[in-house]
């Protein structure tokens, strides 16, 4: 276990390396930094004073080494916009992301579970059908256009007339279609309670959760769909394993079968794909975030990137890396809680 | 588990009524949520000229005169202001007012602001012409110049006193507190006193900035009744139109064109669009192309350029095509100046010059800084390839155009410019004067286009105190510019606004896009 550790501490150190080079590799390509922080019209001897103050005219190596040399002390330079150091803005984001992620996390698990195990019981049913269906959509539409229309919806509101007004059952229709909206359309509201720290919480009042809804819905419809799929998959094979049909011919009831031999053996893959797929999540947060101005870190990544805010950019990226290390790393320690044949120093059981 | 039930519980709730459970019920103060696409760089007015930093600074300082809709000096912090001779002006300041801190406003406060201007690297070559600023009595201050400078009153709009004794000394970090950090943690960019209408009760940037009425604010003839604002930046566009059709924000700026009908014909939210002054153009460079420093080529591909058609249907109405530099309202706008579209022409003077066989160019052009900014150059592309000239174009986000435009590698670029002093030679000697490295004159003249006439005629203006003469004379300019086809305008850019209901914008817009949200009415 401790070998295991030490080793994944040793992974996330190269990943943090390897990513910080490439990262400062590309600032070339992001653009000027002193472009944003100046008026058009500022003289070319004013900029050139800056680039000098922020070190941007020193070669590579120099900057690099000047960069690691902070880093490895914890200072992951001071961000250009924020004016502030990189780590304290990103410490500031991260909860706002940490809660969507969660938000979205909540309703894939409480909606793919039952979803996934009962169209592996009854596959021909035409709930199943439909599940499967509409999953196929969710996994096609960009995750931008589902917010866009969340936010007609539910936000903006949408008159249909589809149907002729002048029946009963036309107008019962449209108004059954017909939303008024006024759910947030942005941002996470000002109800937040305060936590600790840079944590302010949208989850402990119903305004902060109204805030929170439509962007965790839209996060989830990505993940969804492939959770169900997979569930679906997983079920089925395991129900025409012997030890079920085995189960079955004891005489235990199907519900025990279903849902305490069968789904724990469903759960084991599931989980594996789910510890990656977090760490995927995290990367999907930058369009949600933009399109429902979440004040996230996908946004301030973003809003960095246009405005080549280098420091905080090479900081997310490395922020963003170490994440993964340790997602993946809690999964394997799960995975080897569950399925104890599994050896976490990688020798081959 | 009450938790998972609450979240559950809201999620269906939300998802089943949508409008079941109705946002806050209304507040006894009026309250305006603005949506703005930046919020403010900073808190210190002097770290960034930009136009997020000056609608900052129209909410928490006062400027001592400021425009009116129609390019007029409005009074405000200076109640009047006399030529004492041809290189002093005196002006006369309010005796009534009082800073965010509580601080009296005296003139010592103009001339600390002034002398602290001119240390600004954004604002120092604006200010430059002034040489010395004396506080003669606590309501009057003179401004003195080298030259007479015509320009002396524009200049003022962007002089919004500071409160110098909140600004002087040292911070317990042992930092002088007036200093101007750019990008840093300086005393100003954090803490703020200001004479505005609005002070800065909570901010955090980036999310959002609070702001609540200057319980002693000296304007009280101003008929504002706004109480609080809440300004949230949405950068996407989308979002914002989003935001405020559901009721999110009560007024937003910048609407997207493609968003204008939309938002033209929702229930209970206004659409008011402004003209703009920012000039969009094209630049060709002669220094790689020489066909371009024949005049009948630059003439030609003006000819070829429909730019009605462009704001006509890529603006959609949204931009007012351009002939010359100046906007209307402007002192150098010349009425005689039209766009001149005329395919014929153009061939005919391609075939004169002799180029009737073309040739090809490559172009560069933003992709996110003006509107449609890409699409209006593809337009252009399209409408050279008709005179034979073929350009190949690159597109590229902001961040990486700039460096790209300064490296003059390409051989036509596209460039807006708003001129910070309200004022048409600004235009002329940042856009079209002959390129020196040494006084700046011409930075952004990626062409390096030259005529020595027009330069000089500028340069007179610029010293030229009557104003009559002065306006001739920059007619005059535009005249000679257009007929040489210097510079390819396109059009100016509007600005357009969106606010709901009862949210009077309109009387505190003007074309400069900084609304005096100070004066705005709201009306439940």
């Amino acid at each position: 276990m401790i070998a295991f550790l030490t080793k994944r501490l040793m992974h996330a150190i190269l990943v943090m390396f390897v990513i910080s080079v490439l990262a400062f590799a590309i600032q070339g390509n992001l653009g000027d930094p002193i472009q944003q922080m100046v008026g058009q019209s500022v003289p070319e001897s004013e900029r050139e004073a800056l680039r000098e103050r922020f070190g941007l005219n020193d070669p590579f190596h120099t900057q690099y080494l000047r960069f690691a040399a902070n880093a490895l002390q914890g200072d992951f330079g001071f961000s250009y916009f924020y004016r502030e150091p990189a780590l304290d803005v990103i410490a500031r984001h991260l909860p706002a992301t940490l809660e969507l992620v969660f938000g979205a996390t909540l309703i894939i698990v409480l909606l793919s579970v039952p979803i996934g195990v009962y169209s592996a019981i009854k596959p021909r049913s035409p709930i199943s059908r439909f599940f499967m269906g509409v999953s196929i959509i969710g996994i096609s539409v960009p995750v931008f256009l589902t917010a866009i229309v969340l936010i007609q919806i539910f936000s903006i509101g949408m008159t249909v007339s589809l149907f002729p007004q002048d029946t009963a059952w036309g107008s019962w229709l449209n108004g059954f279609l017909s939303t008024e909206g006024g759910m947030p359309s942005f941002g996470r509201g000002q109800d937040l309670t305060h936590m600790v720290g840079y944590w302010d919480s949208n989850l402990f009042t119903l305004g902060g959760l109204r805030h929170l809804a439509l962007p965790s819905i839209a996060l989830a419809s990505i993940m969804l769909p492939l959770f169900i799929r997979l569930i679906r998959a997983e079920m089925q094979e395991v129900l025409q394993s012997e030890y079920v049909k085995f189960a079955r011919a004891k005489g235990i009831s199907l519900r025990r079968i279903y849902f305490v031999h069968a789904l724990k053996n469903t759960l084991l893959p599931v989980i594996t794909v789910g510890g990656v797929q977090i760490g995927t999540m995290v990367a999907y947060t930058i369009l949600t975030e933009t399109v429902f101005q979440w004040p996230g870190m996908g946004l301030m990544f973003i809003d960095a990137i246009n405005r080549a805010d280098i420091p905080l950019i090479v900081a997310y990226l490395m922020i963003v890396g170490v994440i993964f290390v340790v997602t993946n790393t809690l999964v394997d320690l799960v995975y080897g809680m569950v399925n104890p044949t599994v050896k976490l120093t990688g020798k081959p059981a | 588990m009450t938790f998972n039930k609450t979240l559950m519980a809201t999620l269906v709730g939300a998802a089943m009524t949508g409008s079941a459970l109705l946002p806050m019920t209304a507040l006894a103060e009026t309250t305006l949520r603005v949506g703005y696409n930046a919020d403010p760089e900073t808190l210190d007015i002097h770290e960034q000229l930009s136009g997020g930093m000056l609608r900052f600074s129209h909410l928490s300082f006062d400027p001592l005169v400021r425009w009116t809709k129609d390019f007029k000096f409005e009074p405000r912090l200076a109640t009047s202001w006399e030529q004492v001779d041809e290189t002093t002006l005196r002006m006369t300041l309010r005796d009534d007012v009082t800073f965010h801190s509580g601080n009296p406003f005296t003139a010592e406060d103009v001339a600390w602001t002034i002398e602290r201007l001119k240390e600004s690297p954004d604002y120092r070559a604006i200010f430059e012409p002034i040489t010395q600023v004396e506080a003669i009595d606590d309501t009057t201050v003179e401004i003195k110049t080298a030259e007479p400078y015509p320009l002396l009153l524009n200049l003022a709009t962007y002089v919004f006193p500071m409160d110098s004794q909140f600004y002087s000394g040292t911070t317990d970090g042992g930092d002088e507190k007036s200093e101007i950090v750019k990008a840093g943690n300086s005393f100003a960019s954090r803490n703020v006193s200001g004479t505005g209408p609005f002070v800065v009760t909570e901010r955090r940037q980036g999310v959002r900035v609070d702001f609540e009425r200057f319980d002693d604010y000296w304007d009280e003839e101003s008929p504002g009744n706004v109480d609080r604002i809440v300004l949230t930046p949405i950068s996407e566009n989308a979002a914002r139109v989003a935001a405020l059709l559901s009721g999110g924000v009560d007024f937003i700026d910048a609407v997207p064109p493609n968003d204008m009908d939309r938002v033209r014909e929702a229930n209970g939210v206004n659409l008011i669009e402004v003209p703009g002054t920012r000039i969009i153009g094209f630049q060709l460079n002669e220094e790689l192309v020489e066909a371009f420093q024949d005049p009948r080529v630059r003439l030609a591909v003006d000819y070829a350029i429909n730019q009605e058609g462009i704001a006509d249907r890529l603006m959609r109405g949204f931009a007012t095509p351009a002939a010359q530099f100046s906007p209307e309202g402007y002192s150098g706008h010349n009425p005689d100046l039209t766009p001149r579209y005329d395919v014929e022409r153009a061939l005919e003077l391609m075939a004169e010059a002799g180029y009737e066989d073309g040739f090809e160019v490559d172009m560069i052009a933003p992709n996110n800084r003006y509107v449609n900014d890409a699409q209006i150059a593809q337009a252009v592309a399209n409408m050279l390839a008709r005179i034979n000239i073929k350009v190949n174009l690159r597109t590229m986000p902001l961040a990486q155009y700039w460096p790209e435009y300064d490296t003059r590698q390409s051989d036509i670029a596209m460039i807006g410019w708003h001129a910070d002093t309200e004022d048409s030679a600004n235009f002329f000697q940042y856009l079209s004067a002959c390129f020196d490295e040494e006084t700046g004159a011409g930075q952004y003249n990626y062409g390096s286009y030259c005529n020595e006439e027009i330069d000089a005629l500028v340069a007179a203006a610029d010293t030229e105190t009557d104003t009559e003469k002065r306006q001739e004379m920059l007619r005059e300019a535009e005249r000679m510019l257009y007929e040489d086809a210097g510079y390819i305008m396109l059009h100016w850019q509007n600005l357009a606004y969106a606010a709901r209901e009862g949210v009077d914008v309109e009387p505190v817009l003007n074309a400069l896009d900084f609304p005096y949200l100070g004066d705005l009415v709201v009306k439940e």
